[in-house]
């Protein structure tokens, strides 16, 4: 295990954590909706670290140029996050309108105030 | 040409009409067209299964590229027992759906209702049948967006916050997921399910597979409400529409449990993971846990659908304790469990939208006296009641039975008892809505009201039939769920 | 960026945790860049700084602007995060060493699609490639969740039939006076477009493809709406047009795929289009990037209009400026 090799990964790990943090501690939704984000978003650049390589360029053929230029950065990871940021957008839209509905049902975006609520309203039945 | 692209076209008919019923708008014609398509895709889960057991499992190469290369379908016996439960399931919910929804649901949105309940079919028949670790968390998502859309659809606002409570839940669990495929990626170079568990053994030992396994495993918990990672199950399904209850109860989690199994079993098969990485012990212990915790707390709900969405989380614990046996028995046990709570938990949840539609509530007290005023959907729920509890004659008992073989088997007979026990648990809660429906009378002012409509009941007998039908006779899903642990556990392909 | 990330958990003002989380996700796409990786860091700044952005101030603007205040820092979510991080930590001790050459990921299936991709499929970029072709499925998918997420969005907060008649005035009282904003974004919004359609027939050569051009078209659209007001662009482009557009998006994409099959490949084989395989591969890779970018362009506008007929007043220019960072 070679130390300053895995440092790169040790800061996303970092990332990722807080990430995951603000979804679990913080009762603001939309607030958790950006912890969602960080935590997703860590994960791609963990993807996307590894598929760098030592003095590769970009994945893309160019014939033109000298045949030499032979190592290149691993593609797989890059579709798999292009997809996976997709994925992420799509999750934060729909989280934003159900956020903005619970705005207009209970007037708030607090997870204990909204909490509260249900508790009355389950009493009332 | 049919014949060979089966296994997409499973995937793609319920895809492609989705977008096709945003086109039609009309909800009557969306109606009439995803019956159609749900009825066609059960048609083609048959009819792979039948092809699975004559000969084997089937592999289907998109886009024409080689396996590890591009994505491949793979068929084997338990992703084709998975897809007709799905897709039967499926297209028995959608004779249920019509009234159903059409009380439900605002008349300008059943159009996106149905496509989501489309898309949400596709995603969880896309799950079952993909042989790419990758591909199946796209169709995970499929899936799990287009759930939380149709949660949030519930009349009551709670139905809100189930969905978003569930979309942060299931965001977690997917992106823990896929940072297990990523670490697998990593150290295998592959995606492709059948070249993972080639390759996992040389490297199992690693700190970075057993993280990978942490991470799926925790992952896919939250997906499939394993105790203690359930808490998103029950307000989700006491809140959401009627039949998406009786829909997800049905399919979500127990498609959530087949990734379970193909991820302990086929891609850490060459690895022994349920004994010597200790899984095993964990998931025993967790499934008890959920079976007794679980079944105490449904006994205190006064909504119904609540109560019936915690003894899922029960349910679950005994599918769970079948695979943590990591014996043929209790593997089989586990897997016609799948079905069997299935089509039980199913035919319940339709009793409770029949009750929502007539009666407009689902607390004990709205079921006074409505053992005659709704006897059909009373009876069906006594029976389906009766194999939540695991009777004789109803499927209930055959899974039960297998458990408590596979748990004396290993000589843990205190688990055999706890599966004995936790059944006395399930007698309490069913015989709670027993005696409201049949033993107190109506109230004075209860309303005038009739039996649900044919259509509704008709999908709800089926289940029910269903019920005791494979109770009698289990020989044909036995055999498939044996077959499937044998070939999970033994041949390993 | 830990120290953005960092930062963002102690804000309590949404705004400001919103902005940062923009500028998250900026950083991000500078260190894809780093990393090699054009095409996810063109998409990370068009969807993370972009539209996410836009999004979440729509929804901002809508609900409430500051987190209630809460005391000190909740230790069992903490010990959960700190215990996943350690997990995490401790998988990277096997791990190869950031950026080996000879790891494993860089030896199996990913080496295949760097050697013969070229001769397979026909076209340099290697990514689009993958994308398209080898694992087109997954993009078909991921084509299907956009679908999903803004059909989600239609069902969750959609507008009733009643309130179309608002449309009008709401666009006439938009930033009437404004007028340097209007003559910049109308000489903005052709460029704009110009650039997403050669984004839109450029993925096969340079890092791009109807995703991002998609994004991109979508931006233009969202910023006429910003200036002219969401009414007028409704009049340009109308909700129906754009709910067939997702819907037609995805039918065109896994009509390619159908097409395939009735030629005898199977689904998404798109070297049976034509007599070459190659040149298959290119109209087939060719149609379902218009797939993508139809599909996602009329996402993006859906999911925003529906947001800003939520809004309770227009929009403020400050956010006009985050929409014009897309580019």
């Amino acid at each position: 295990m070679e130390f300053p090799g895995l440092f790169n990964y040790w800061i996303v790990i970092v990332l990722m954590m807080t990430g995951f943090y603000i979804v679990m501690a913080h009762g603001n939704l939309i607030k958790k909706i950006v912890g969602l984000n960080v935590f997703q978003v860590s994960v791609f650049v963990f993807y996307i670290s590894m598929s760098k390589v030592k003095g590769g360029t970009a994945p893309i053929l160019r014939p033109g140029l000298d045949e030499g230029v032979e190592v290149y950065a691993n593609p797989l990871p890059h579709v798999l996050i292009l997809t996976a940021i997709v994925v992420a957008v799509a999750t934060t839209a729909l989280a934003l309108s159900l956020i903005v509905r619970i705005r207009e049902e209970y007037g708030s975006i607090e997870e204990d105030e909204i909490i509260a609520q249900e508790n009355n309203q389950e009493e009332d039945q | 040409m049919i014949a060979a692209n089966l296994p997409i076209l499973q995937v793609i008919a319920p895809l492609l009409s989705a977008p096709l019923c945003v086109l039609l708008r009309r909800p009557g014609a969306a109606w009439a067209f995803a019956l159609a398509v749900t009825w066609a895709s059960f048609a083609i889960a048959l009819t792979l299964l039948s092809q699975v057991l004559e000969s084997g499992p089937i592999s289907y190469e998109i886009g024409g590229w080689a396996a590890p290369f591009g994505i491949e379908y793979r068929v084997d016996m338990i992703s084709a027992f998975v897809l007709v439960i799905v897709s039967a399931i499926g297209s028995a919910i959608m004779l249920f759906a019509r009234h159903s929804v059409a009380s439900e649901i605002r008349r300008e949105r059943i159009y996106l209702f149905y496509a989501m309940y489309l898309l949400c079919l596709s995603g969880l028949l896309g799950i079952a049948i993909t042989g790419d670790t990758f591909n199946l968390f796209v169709f995970l998502e499929i899936s799990s967006l287009s759930s939380y859309v149709l949660i949030s659809l519930g009349q009551d606002k709670r139905a809100l916050t189930a969905a978003f409570r569930y979309l942060v839940m299931g965001a977690i669990g997917a992106t823990f997921y896929i940072i297990g495929v990523g670490l697998m990626y990593m150290m295998t170079g592959t995606l492709n399910i059948a070249d993972l568990a080639v390759r996992l053994p040389a490297v199992a030992s690693t700190t970075t597979i057993l993280a990978a396994l942490a991470f799926l495993t925790v992952g896919i918990s939250l997906k499939l409400a394993l105790f203690p990672l359930h808490a998103w199950l029950p307000g989700a399904y006491a809140y959401a529409p009627s039949m998406v209850t009786a829909f997800m109860a049905a399919t979500a989690t127990k498609v959530a449990v087949y990734i379970l199994i193909r991820i302990l079993f086929t891609i850490f098969g060459g690895v022994d993971v349920m004994a010597g990485m200790h899984v095993g012990v964990i998931l025993t212990g967790l499934a008890v846990i959920a079976m007794f915790a679980a079944s105490t707390t449904a006994i205190f709900q006064p909504n119904l659908k609540r109560m019936l969405a915690y003894s899922s989380v029960a349910q679950i614990g005994y599918i769970i304790l079948g695979i943590s046996f990591a014996s043929e028995t209790g593997l089989a046990g586990g897997i016609i469990h799948l079905f069997n709570h299935a089509v039980t938990k199913s035919a319940l949840f339709m009793v409770m939208g029949c009750v929502v539609l007539r009666v407009g509530s689902v607390n004990i007290r709205a079921f006074d006296g409505l053992g005659a005023r709704m006897p059909l959907t009373m009876a069906a729920f006594v029976i389906a009641g009766l194999s939540l509890i695991g009777i004789p004659l109803t499927v209930g008992f055959i899974s039960k039975w297998y458990l408590i073989l596979a748990a004396l088997e290993k000589g843990w007979w205190p688990i055999a008892v706890v599966v004995v026990l936790s059944s006395l648990l399930a007698v309490i809660y069913v015989w709670r809505v027993v005696e409201a429906a049949y033993f107190r009378p109506a109230a004075a002012d209860a309303p005038e009201i009739s039996e649900a409509p044919a259509s509704m009941l008709i999908a709800l007998w089926l289940m029910t039939g269903a019920s005791v039908y494979f109770g009698v006779d289990a020989t044909r899903t036995l055999d498939v769920a044996l077959g499937a642990a044998k070939l999970l556990l033994v041949d390993r392909i | 960026m830990a120290v953005t990330a960092l930062t963002m958990a102690h804000l309590r003002n949404l705004f400001g945790v919103v902005m940062l989380s923009g500028v998250f996700s900026l950083q991000a796409a500078a260190l894809y860049v780093a990393l090699d990786a054009v095409d996810v860091a063109f998409t990370e700044a068009a969807v993370g700084a972009g539209i996410s952005t836009l999004l979440m101030l729509s929804a901002l603007a809508i609900t409430s602007s500051m987190e209630k205040s809460r005391k000190g820092v909740s230790k069992g979510p903490l010990a959960l995060a700190v215990l996943t991080g350690v997990l995490l930590i401790y998988a990277t001790f096997d791990m190869p060493v950031y950026g080996d050459p000879n790891a494993p990921i860089h030896q199996h299936v990913a080496l295949h699609y760097i050697k013969n991709s070229g001769q397979e499929i026909g076209i340099p970029n290697i990514v689009t490639s993958v994308l398209a072709s080898y694992r087109g499925y997954d993009t078909l998918g991921e084509v299907t969740v956009i679908f999903t997420a803004a059909a989600g969005v239609l069902a969750v907060i959609g507008r009733n039939r009643r309130s179309r008649g608002k449309d009008k005035k709401n666009g006439e009282k938009s930033m009437k006076f404004k007028s340097v904003l209007r003559v910049t974004s109308k000489l903005l919004i052709p460029p704009i477009l110009l650039f997403a359609l050669y984004v839109q027939f450029h993925g096969d050569y340079g890092p791009g493809g109807g995703f991002q051009a998609g994004v991109i078209f979508a931006s233009a659209m969202i910023l006429y709406a910003l200036i002219f007001g969401v009414g007028n662009a409704r009049q340009a482009i109308p909700a129906w047009v754009t709910r067939s557009g997702i819907a037609l998006g995805v039918l065109l994409y896994a009509g390619v795929g159908i097409a395939s099959m009735l030629m005898g490949g199977s689904f998404l084989n798109y070297s049976v289009l034509a007599s070459e395989p190659t040149l298959g591969q290119l109209i087939g890779i060719n149609l379902i990037e218009l797939g993508v970018g139809v599909t996602v362009a009329s996402a993006m506008v859906t999911i925003y209009y529906n947001f800003a007929a939520k809004a309770p007043e227009e929009w403020t220019p400050e956010e006009e400026e985050e929409s014009e960072g897309d580019l």
